[in-house]
């Protein structure tokens, strides 16, 4: 038996923390709190993934690879591991999850210790598919995490939340059981399931997957990802599911469970089957512009900010997409700062509304006005927020899209049309979050109702804090950023591109 | 073969599990006559008894602790006790010894507290564990008519309640028929091959296909009779039309066992018969077994129509119904990939692992029926369902792993039970048939999640009475559907070294 992984100590520690306040702790105020310390815990634990990452290193790091279940025709490993790609993944999971929960205390009356239970699970699943190396393992702990946002949005969702949590396990459930198909099929072909095993096999030349096979394996893993990024036109889950989950659920959608599918994208479509990603990278870059453009046009003509916030993901999302299907360094690295920078500001949104929420019960615009002058303190905060959404240099939105802008100018396979309308994006962006700030915060507080709402109450304070300091450290600093990503992106890309020149010279 | 064999020679010590079971439910008719009518409770605890010991004689060869006996023939070949076998045993006896735990209260409560009951669930029993060890087409039939019997007696267990007595009726006509097919099944291919072991047939049948004369369709024939009266017992479609009524009808812990054990009887005969006896046999001499087509096809529409019409049912005993009718065509997913040469053992592990956890899955689903039933067989409705985490958090919690394992959602025995199956199925090249697998599966998501919702999302009265060996039953069975689904290697290393096919 090897030494146990730092990386299997983060995974494994929410439920460690689970299984000890099942045992432990009979009041809600135990599990509360004790979910609020498994998550900073692992959060703190998290950290040492970066003191110990050895940026020098482009493969996986830290990895723990023991046999799970062995057959005589295949073998599935408990395999996990952390390089550049998933490292700022994983710390922004277990970064937004103590927030979420804390964000928690207020709103959630209800079933209290059932809650943190499925608050616990979801993090320790979500953490499972960005370390996770081996097919098998990863398909359990992304279907897995169906389940606790299941319960989360029809337990303590708003009024439409059955129907609502209904829709996104059927459609993030149909996506995955394609997916589950090419997996099985691939482990059939390879005789194993872990992820570099395969690769080493393609490489090699021992497993050769032929140009149409290659295209149906691209769509089936594609299609799941697809679903769960969302990208048009797949994403109609995604208002219905955001807009009746409670915050803490909207959170960590928008925070963590949408990048598992670009994450998808770059950990299995892109080095398992090049020659597709190549092929199709121009469809995927146009479905990526089109939900970039349609995202940002829907979030304009909401009503409710809830679902503004909502759609706007669509469009955060289309430029990840867009960043990762130009296939070069730069929009790759891009795309994964900005998969972490809208888990922050996005994440950081819905927790914004969350609070006018709690006071006022609705999130119709119309409803406020001029909230400025009664909570400047939430006001304030909310401002560094949208314009950190919108792309405001000097925060952590720009570094991100100004990097894909670049690197899908700066493409092979895309033209620079796709660049052009991404650009059109970011106009549209700045439209609407500013005109979602002038209607709630500024102009006349000319509401009964909104001229004693308190300001920020402790806990909502300290759950805005850390993404305010984020915004500003990423912003600020994003090359320390890249430089974890630098070797890995850098092989991939060239694993890619070199599969794609070694078959022009056939 | 001629001559008297010697009794060293029958190698009976091989059959220990079986042959223990079938003294012990012998002497239990005789000791139960002894046993007052209010003192029922000694019957069911020494059925239990019973149960476990041959459980610990079926896991000693299972887990590798010890084999019995010498060889794995049995009885001159008619019975093969290889690791297929002490696979299909240790599932048989699960299912038997579930079955008692949430029999027990239930008869009590309908007032049918008899000996009868838990003795005739022994002989169904000891018919399963015989189906998978078949190594004779007349063994098969004889431990199916084993099964059956008691289980139409069984259904009509709450007689005179008219449902009861009508679900036995139907199941015993229909039961009947579908016998005289694989009877007839079984004269069709002893008329081609003039033998009736699987080895036998086996051998035969590369003569056959060489001669190149009638006798392979007649084979053929003969092989589809077999495929009609066993998919009778599993509930395949089309000959499914029975299965709704029999469930709805017969008293419901006998559903929660026969749900189980008729099919895992059914599955292993044919795993036993097409996977042992006729996996090469095909027309063009290939490798792919001329049944397999039809297999498959039965498959597809079997998890077609049942999880189509699971999802406008609203009484909860009709749409477990549907959904055990969606389930075999699942496990037929196996049993058709078994028609694939190379992937032969595969399947038949891939078989194995399914009705495991379809066992521990279903038994307790219809456990948590139980639980809300009341003593009248009334409130059996979906609605039963509404609010029922909130006043029974522990059996609702129960019923949503039961669900999510049906659906097969990872970390639930349901899901290790498809990987096997779709895994062989893709290994064995047919991937629309598992194209059709999963397609359903999401299909049936909508169903099995409407339960969860209804206790989760809804509110409602929530009744349920979960008294304790019923209350055993239920966690034995949440806990096996768990420890299946996360730590699955413990069964599947287990059945690591399946071989159907004989040596050559």
């Amino acid at each position: 038996m090897e030494d146990i992984s730092l990386v299997t100590v983060v995974l494994m520690l929410p439920l460690v923390g689970l299984v000890l306040m099942m045992l432990f702790s009979r009041t809600e105020q135990a599990y509360k709190w004790g979910a609020l310390v498994t998550s900073l815990v692992t959060f703190g634990v998290s950290l040492l993934l970066v003191r110990n990452f050895d940026t020098s290193v482009s493969g996986l790091q830290m990895v723990q690879n023991v046999d799970w279940i062995t057959a005589d025709s295949f073998t599935i490993r408990y395999y996990v591991g952390v390089d550049g790609i998933s490292i700022w993944l994983v710390l922004l999971t277990t970064f937004i999850m103590p927030l979420a929960i804390l964000a928690s205390f207020n709103p959630i009356k209800d079933r209290v210790r059932l809650y943190y239970m499925f608050m616990l699970l979801m993090e320790w699943a979500m953490l499972g598919v960005f370390v996770a190396q081996d097919l098998f393992l990863f398909y359990i702990f992304w279907e897995v995490t169906l389940v606790p946002m299941y319960f989360l949005i029809g337990i303590w969702g708003a009024e439409e939340r059955i129907y609502a949590a209904v829709k996104f396990f059927l459609y993030t459930m149909a996506g995955s059981l394609l997916m589950l198909l090419a997996i099985l099929w691939l482990g059939n072909e390879a005789g194993t399931f872990s992820v570099p095993d395969i690769l080493a096999k393609l490489d090699s030349g021992e497993l050769t997957l032929s140009t149409a096979t290659g295209r149906w394996l691209f769509l089936a893993f594609g299609i799941a990802f697809a679903i769960k990024v969302p990208m048009w036109p797949l994403h109609s889950w995604l208002p219905d599911a955001h807009v009746q989950a409670p915050t803490a659920g909207s959170v960590i959608l928008a925070g963590v469970l949408l990048k598992m599918g670009t994450y998808g994208f770059v950990r299995f479509n892109l080095p398992l089957f090049p020659e597709a990603s190549e092929t199709f990278a121009p469809y995927v870059a146009v479905l990526a512009v089109i939900g970039i453009i349609y995202g940002a046009w829907v979030s304009y003509g909401q009503k409710d900010v809830k679902k503004l916030v909502a759609y706007s993901s669509i469009s955060h999302l289309g430029f990840v997409m867009l960043g990762i299907f130009a296939l070069n360094p730069a929009g790759i690295q891009g795309s994964i700062l900005q998969m972490v920078n809208h888990g922050i500001s996005t994440g950081g949104l819905f927790l914004l509304v969350g609070v006018l929420y709690e006071r006022r019960h609705t999130k119709l615009m119309s409803a406020f006005g001029g909230i400025w002058r009664a909570m400047p303190l939430y006001s304030g905060i909310a401002l560094v927020i949208v314009l950190s959404s919108m792309g405001l240099p000097g925060l952590n939105g720009f570094v991100g899209e100004f990097t894909i802008l670049l690197g899908s100018a700066g493409s092979s396979v895309l033209s620079w049309w796709f660049t052009f309308f991404a650009a059109i994006g970011i106009i549209l962006a700045a439209v609407y979050m500013l005109y979602m700030f002038n209607t709630v915060f500024m102009g006349a507080l000319d509401k009964e109702e909104n001229k004693r709402l308190p300001d920020l109450n402790w806990q909502e304070l300290w759950s805005l804090v850390p993404i305010l300091v984020m915004v500003f450290v990423i912003g600020l600093q994003a090359g320390y950023f890249f430089e974890f990503m630098d070797g890995s992106v850098k092989e991939l890309v060239n694993y890619v591109n070199g599969y794609a020149l070694s078959t022009a010279g056939h | 073969m001629s001559g008297v064999p010697s009794l060293s020679d029958l190698n009976i010590a091989a059959t220990l599990p079986a042959s223990f079971l079938a003294l012990y439910a012998c002497l239990l008719m005789i000791v139960d006559l002894f046993i007052p009518r209010t003192r029922k409770h000694v019957t069911a605890g020494l059925t239990i008894l019973g149960l476990a010991i041959s459980l610990v004689l079926a896991l000693l060869p299972l887990g590798g602790v010890a084999r019995f006996g010498d060889g794995e023939r049995a009885f001159g070949g008619m019975y093969i006790a290889d690791q297929f076998s002490d696979g299909v045993n240790v599932i048989a006896l699960i299912t038997a010894l579930l079955g008692v735990m949430v029999a027990y209260n239930y008869l009590d409560r309908i007032q049918r507290q008899r000996g009868e009951y838990y003795y005739l669930l022994l002989f169904t029993t000891l018919g399963v564990m015989v189906m998978g060890a078949a190594g004779d087409l007349v063994v098969v039939f004889v431990a199916l008519e084993l099964l059956s019997i008691p289980l139409y007696i069984l259904s009509g267990f709450r007689w005179p309640q008219e449902a009861s007595e009508e679900s036995a009726l139907k199941y015993f006509i229909l039961g009947a028929f579908a016998s005289s097919f694989l009877v007839y099944g079984i004269a069709l291919v002893y008329g081609a091959t003039g033998v009736t072991d699987f080895e036998g047939v086996w051998r035969a049948v590369e003569d056959i296909i060489a001669e190149d004369a009638s006798g392979k369709y007649l084979l053929l024939v003969g092989a589809g009779m077999l495929l009609v009266g066993l998919g009778f017992k599993v509930a395949a479609v089309p000959f499914h039309m029975w299965t709704p009524d029999v469930y709805q009808g017969a008293p419901t812990s006998v559903v929660a066992y026969m749900s189980v054990a008729a099919k895992v009887g059914g599955f292993a005969a044919l795993v036993r018969v097409l996977g042992c006896g006729m996996a090469n046999f095909s027309l063009d001499g290939g490798l792919v077994a001329a049944w397999q087509d039809t297999v498959w096809l039965i498959a597809a529409l079997t998890m077609i129509l049942g999880n189509m019409v699971a999802i406008v049912q609203s009484d909860l005993k009709r749409l477990l119904a549907y959904s055990s009718i969606a389930h075999a065509g699942y496990i037929l997913i196996g049993v058709a990939a078994a028609g694939s040469v190379p992937v032969a053992n595969e399947a038949a592990r891939a078989v194995i692992m399914y009705l495991t956890a379809y066992a521990f899955t279903n038994v307790g689903a219809f456990s948590v029926v139980i639980a809300v039933e009341r003593d009248d067989a009334s409130n059996t409705g979906l609605e039963s369902m509404r609010g029922l985490a909130a006043k029974q958090p522990l059996l609702a919690a129960s019923m949503a792993v039961f669900m999510l394992s049906l659906t097969g959602i990872p970390l639930t025995a349901g899901f290790v039970g498809k990987w096997f199956v779709f895994k062989a199925a893709i290994a064995a090249d047919l991937i629309p048939v598992a194209v059709v697998g999963v397609v359903t599966s999401l299909v049936s998501a909508y169903y099995y999640l409407r339960i969860v919702w209804y206790m989760y999302f809804e509110q409602g009265e929530g009744e349920a009475h979960v008294p304790v060996p019923l209350a055993w039953a239920i966690s034995i069975a949440t806990v096996g559907t768990l420890v299946l689904g996360i730590f699955p290697y413990l069964l599947s290393d287990m059945t690591n070294e399946i071989t159907l096919a004989f040596g050559p």
